[in-house]
């Protein structure tokens, strides 16, 4: 049966037919749809939201131990969240096949970071996959199950944004069942005191001897040899990217298995070609491989360490030019960034606290690091997840420290990013009474990755109904004092309650809680939240004095007509969330008659 | 050969539906079809841009700048953004359709001027009203589906059974009039 699919979808079908039972992540671009299309196969798969990528390795790390095949999948930077169990897990191994699929973001298109998560396969001395397509990415996972049983190891499967969200024909097959393997207690194998670390240590060196040896055999390693004047080495997307610009008369080393590397393959294929190029993206990992056996080749002295290795960057980088295009005036075309939606519940925030001169603002990662951008320049950093609530920290305590301080820091994330590592750099600081300013922006959803669930919003993966994580009531039981739950479209409200943080010197948590105006709406948020976003507004042209004030909340449903010098709203983008009608200073906003 | 098509638009305008389109009714006519996205912080109102490539057997999913046998642009400014990766002889769709941007719906900076007498200019552009043809055919929201039927017809895709792809992939209150919406899409094309 043929399909067309995404290199997510591919890799979850691959899951299904390898026979995994259990699967966890934390939603990240351009991981996401990994889980989102494994939790469809509900009869024959357990898929989860993890709270954060450490959580979701390790339990499938346990899921294993049980004796089931298991999937983790996170973007490149989950795996330095998940970096500590996966160290250790290299060395104790598996019982059920396990793999963790690292997607890595080449062109930094989502993300904050480039950062080369083949890195990790060396550090943490455990084979890599890395497909090239879809229906590589489908096909290699069951090999990759396959020798995460026989050579008892973690694997890292290794992925990049564009086989994540290109699609290409794939040939699924039947699923293949395989039998939760019996649990046997072992804790010379399982519990790593340094006694057996150290038996278990010895134990990586000698797999990483095997799969050498594998690596040189496994079919998915394999020479194409054509023409003797170039030859080119490639894995991943880098491969067609290659073929794309040196055609079928150069030979090909293409590399789908490729930690440990075939040292003899490659030996053989340098000795074959003239001229050997190394097309990979961000670190000369195969490059240095190769010059330290001594083979010449030509990498990173021409190809960029940075962005996708797309055939346009290779033609460019061999020979100097792009293929002919059309010249023309590009200046005249104004930039289109991404912005907060009409009716976004983080819109009459930062308007707020971009107003306010005292604060030093950090910031998480979300739809709501946007809140840096104009009009609202309302915020001063951003690190990682959760980062928000533990540099507020920290920075608080410095602050405090300077005779005549005015200002304070806030610290700023989302629900989903509060209960990933927020809810930690929380209790930190109120442990060690810090006197920081706090806020989740609660909009009961994981927003800015399309709106998958997560423990404050009652319902799993697959589905199902479960307990809603009350973000007030964890707060108070951290022992914080000074609480408040705000409806943030209402800026007397949000002004009022942040004069009211400003004014104490004790730790504030103050939580904005409205839904996202994409939600679909649960059950529970219609009887929480009646009458969102219903009645558009509309200006009153007569009253309008043109005096843009409306244009600083930064709503893409607000325009400024020159010719008329009037405000307009665009009936179709508005939602009615009415923040543009509390600043307009002479109340020309109404209700659009039905 | 392999033909290479990108379709480029706003956010939310669309361009992913009509290029799910695209490339199903491409694979079920025996082609090898790639295609690719990018999605992400995009979404929030941002450009968007679809990859896709077709033919015997297709390497990369990826268009080249200077690539591109046919731009399709949902969006005039859009067009203009993308033009690099046009063939010199390449064939532009533009939809004759703006979306004001953060900077000019603030009144930073107008909309700018003489964007499609530079397409013109640049190359060979057909304008296509498809937000018209679209409310035309009864449904604002198939301004998508006409410039699909407009590409179709420009890239001599006709044959195709567009009719059973869209009744197979699109909700059954809406396939009559996607249909009407294609074959208008088609129709604007001489």
């Amino acid at each position: 049966m043929k399909k067309l699919l995404t290199g997510n979808e591919a890799i979850a079908r691959g899951a299904y037919e390898a026979g995994v039972r259990f699967a966890s992540a934390y939603p990240g671009t351009p991981s996401t749809e990994i889980l989102e299309n494994i939790a469809l196969y509900n009869e024959d798969i357990k898929a989860e939201w993890a709270t954060n990528e450490k959580v979701a390795l390790e339990a499938v790390i346990g899921a294993s131990f049980a004796g089931a095949r298991s999937i983790a999948a996170m973007k490149h930077v989950g795996v330095n969240v998940a970096a500590d169990p996966l160290f250790t897990d290299a060395y104790i191994g598996v019982n059920g096949g396990l793999v963790l699929v690292s997607a890595d973001e080449p062109g930094t298109h989502s993300s904050q970071n480039e950062q080369d998560n083949r890195n990790y396969a060396k550090f943490a001395k455990i084979p890599m996959f890395e497909p090239g397509d879809s229906q590589e990415a489908k096909d290699m996972l069951k090999v990759a199950f396959d020798l995460s049983e026989q050579y008892d190891t973690p694997v890292l499967y290794r992925v990049t944004t564009r086989l994540c969200h290109s699609k290409g024909i794939v040939e699924c097959q039947d699923r293949k069942e395989v039998e939760i393997k019996e649990y046997v207690k072992n804790v010379d194998k399982n519990i790593p005191v340094p006694a057996n670390a150290k038996k278990l240590r010895v134990k990586v060196e000698e797999r990483q001897g095997k799969l050498a040896e594998y690596s040189e055999t496994t079919p998915l390693n394999y020479m194409e040899i054509k023409g003797t004047k170039i030859g080119v080495v490639a894995s991943g997307c880098c491969y067609a990217f290659a073929k794309e610009v040196f055609g079928d008369d150069a030979s090909y080393l293409k590399l789908g298995f490729t930690n440990p590397y075939p040292h003899k393959m490659m030996k053989e294929f340098a000795s074959k070609v003239d001229k050997l190029y190394v097309i990979e993206e961000n670190d000369p990992i195969i490059e240095n491989e190769l010059k330290m056996l001594g083979i010449e080749c030509t990498g990173k002295d021409v190809f960029p360490y940075m962005g996708e290795m797309t055939p346009d960057v290779i033609r460019k980088s061999v020979y100097g030019k792009y293929l002919d295009s059309i010249e023309y005036d590009k200046s005249m075309v104004v930039p289109r960034p991404p912005g907060l939606c009409a009716g976004c519940p983080h819109r009459g925030f930062f308007y707020e606290i971009g107003k306010r001169k005292d604060a030093i603002i950090s910031g998480d990662i979300g739809c709501y690091t946007l809140g840096f951008a104009p009009p609202y320049n309302a915020m001063d950093m951003s690190m990682c997840m959760g980062a928000s609530l533990s540099m507020a920290h920290g920075g608080q305590q410095v602050l405090n420290m300077k005779e005549g301080n005015t200002k304070r820091f806030v610290g700023v994330l989302g629900d989903s990013t509060f209960f990933h590592s927020g809810i930690n750099s929380l209790l930190d600081a109120v442990y060690n009474k810090g006197n920081s300013i706090n806020i989740i922006l609660d909009n009961r959803i994981t927003g800015m990755t399309g709106h998958q669930e997560n423990p404050g919003s009652g319902y799993t993966l697959q589905g199902d109904s479960t307990e809603i994580v009350n973000i007030e009531a964890v707060v108070k039981a951290f022992g914080v004092k000074n609480v408040r739950v705000i409806n943030p479209n209402d800026l007397q409200e949000v002004k009022e309650t942040l004069d009211w943080a400003f004014g104490l010197d004790e730790l504030s948590v103050i939580i904005t809680r409205w839904p996202c105006v994409l939600k679909k709406l649960s059950k529970e948020d219609k009887e929480e939240f009646s009458g969102v976003f219903k009645g558009k507004l509309k200006i009153d042209s007569a009253k309008c004095i043109g005096c843009k004030k409306c244009t600083t909340i930064g709503c893409p449903a607000i325009s400024f007509d020159k010719e008329a010098k009037k405000a307009v709203i665009d009936s179709a983008t508005c939602v009615g969330c009415g923040v543009c009608a509390q600043v307009c200073p002479v109340n020309a906003m109404e209700k659009e008659a039905k | 050969m392999t033909k290479s098509i990108m379709l480029v638009g706003v956010g939310g305008q669309g361009t992913i539906l009509a290029s799910k389109l695209l490339t199903t009714g491409l694979m079920e006519a025996g082609y090898d079809v790639k295609m690719s996205e990018i999605h992400g912080m995009s979404q929030r109102g941002g450009s968007v841009s679809s990859q896709v490539r077709y033919g015997d057997k297709v390497q990369a999913p990826v268009i080249e700048i200077g690539g591109a046998d046919i731009l399709v642009s949902f969006e005039i400014m859009e067009a203009l953004r993308m033009l690099e990766y046009l063939k010199p002889d390449g064939k532009v769709i533009v939809n004759d359709y703006k979306i004001p941007s953060a900077p000019i719906l603030s009144g930073k900076v107008d909309y700018p001027e003489g964007i499609m007498d530079t397409l013109k200019a640049s190359a060979h552009t057909i304008v296509i009203n498809a937000a018209e043809i679209a409310k035309e055919v009864g449904n604002p929201r198939t301004m998508n589906i006409v410039l699909l039927g407009a590409l179709i017809k420009a890239m001599k895709l006709t044959d195709i059974n567009w009719e059973k792809i869209i009744n197979d992939n699109v909700k059954p209150a809406f396939v009559e009039v996607n249909i009407k919406a294609l074959k208008a899409g088609m129709d604007a094309i001489k």
